[in-house]
């Protein structure tokens, strides 16, 4: 890549940062130059986004439908999965899993109810009145 | 440390902590592109039972951390390194370290870092950062993708250290205890054998899944993926590699520019005319990467999406294989004294 050829397209490091891209200069030698993005990584990376929001609301549906707790959701929403969960909580693996049914969600203790709205950053009600 | 300390940006996070630790030291010479090389960072793995949201894992470069030592153990720097349990206790550590004016590196979770457009910010826990100093109890940081420095308060200096999940931090700082002269020739035998360990990774690997026949081996994958996978998921599977190949951090290319880059200075080093023949071989490599990244995004948003796409994909990847693998089997020849 010459760089005259570094692309400058639009995207979300906008009013962050530019990037540093190694490219050749004139004289033939390398350099480095900056770029404000390529549309083609923008591609995957808001089809990426795509996904994840298309799971998060799947996410929601089955907290309204009753077949999910409001801990699965969130767990959406922080972009986890139950292994993250997992070791910010400090539990097992396996517990946090079972706190995804809403039969289980609604027996858990309030401390234990704490450790997970802490993680999310929400209050304890916030957590249990989630309905999706 | 923080009147006298110059922040440089660079292209990846490992690569610019240690060119900006190396150079604080007054060792000008260090270039983003040396400590690349020396530390043998090119790299191509498909790992397709490690899924990230079910998603197999493509890497470009070598595993987080090895640069880092690799290439200060070729220059014979004493490193000082260490990772806490207690939070309260690691914050203790680290401002003692400043105190010291001692420039510190710092690894961090990415997922809390403020000043990183959210779009960006994933459970990744291997981003490095240079504490730098701190003022009226905020952290100075030197972060080496970013343009300028930044700062971070203790309690999201504390966060970002004790970020959870794969490659927790637990704390983890280090920083240059020791730096002895370094010589021309030092740094000519560290080339040499970065070199040698990278020709190592990328040819000699068993298995199908390393190096240029990695490369091969995601080749035959992708075109299958339409079929088996259909458009949506294989979309997703392309998505995946654009990624990890182009993304802030690589320089363009899949590091492949950055690796051309260091051939080009190793030439200078070792006043060589092959090695800088083969620094383009890596330049055409990074080109043909990023026409591979076009395919699969036109795939990936359904504008080129038909069987016959995925086997120009197919093609090209084997092209890409073909080429990296003479051009490292060129470098496994080239004598380098």
């Amino acid at each position: 890549m010459k760089k005259g050829e570094i692309p400058q397209d639009k995207s979300t490091l906008e009013n962050f940062t530019d990037e540093v891209i190694y490219a050749k200069g004139e004289d033939g030698k390398y350099d480095t130059g900056l770029s404000t993005g390529w549309s083609v990584k923008s591609e995957a990376l808001d089809s990426a986004w795509e996904d994840i929001n298309g799971e998060l609301e799947e996410a929601r549906k089955d907290v309204m439908n009753g077949t999910k707790s409001p801990i699965f959701y969130f767990m959406k929403k922080e972009l986890m999965d139950e292994a993250i969960l997992a070791s910010y909580v400090g539990f097992m693996k396996f517990r946090v899993k079972r706190h995804f049914k809403p039969s289980v969600f609604k027996r858990i203790k309030n401390s234990t109810l704490e450790k997970y709205a802490s993680v999310f950053n929400i209050s304890i009600d916030e957590l249990k009145l989630f309905k999706g | 440390m923080q009147n006298q300390y110059t922040h440089t940006q660079s292209a990846h996070c490992e690569n610019g902590v240690i060119t900006n630790l190396i150079k604080s030291h007054g060792q000008d010479f260090m270039t983003e592109p040396l400590a690349f090389g020396m530390g043998s960072g090119l790299f191509y793995i498909h790992l397709p039972f490690i899924k990230v949201n079910g998603i197999p894992a493509f890497s470009f470069r070598t595993m987080p951390g090895r640069i880092f030592k690799r290439t200060c153990k070729s220059l014979h720097i004493d490193i000082a390194s260490k990772k806490f349990s207690n939070p309260r206790v690691a914050q203790e550590y680290l401002d003692k370290l400043l105190q010291q004016d001692k420039l510190i590196g710092c690894q961090v979770g990415v997922y809390n870092l403020t000043y990183f457009p959210k779009e960006y910010r994933f459970h990744f826990n291997a981003h490095n950062l240079i504490v730098y100093g701190k003022e009226n109890g905020n952290y100075l940081v030197s972060d080496p993708v970013m343009e300028n420095v930044t700062t971070l308060s203790e309690v999201e200096m504390n966060t970002v250290r004790f970020a959870k999940g794969v490659f927790a931090p637990k704390g983890h700082l280090y920083y240059i205890n020791k730096i002895g002269d370094i010589t021309k020739e030092d740094i000519k035998t560290g080339i040499a054998k970065g070199i040698k360990r990278n020709v190592r990774d990328m040819l000699h690997i068993p298995g199908p899944i390393a190096g240029v026949s990695g490369i091969k081996y995601t080749a035959r994958k992708v075109k299958g993926w339409r079929e088996k996978l259909g458009p949506r998921r294989a979309g997703q599977y392309l998505g995946q590699i654009i990624r990890m190949q182009e993304e802030i951090g690589t320089g363009g290319g899949g590091f492949r520019f950055m690796y051309a880059a260091f051939l080009e200075q190793a030439a200078g080093y070792f006043d060589s005319k092959e090695l800088l023949e083969v620094s383009d071989e890596f330049t055409k490599a990074g080109d043909m990467w990023r026409q591979s990244a076009m395919l699969m995004a036109g795939a990936l948003r359904g504008r080129a999406s038909e069987q016959s796409d995925y086997n120009n994909m197919h093609d090209l990847l084997y092209d890409i294989s073909d080429v990296e693998k003479e051009a490292f089997k060129r470098l496994s020849k080239i004598k380098l004294k």
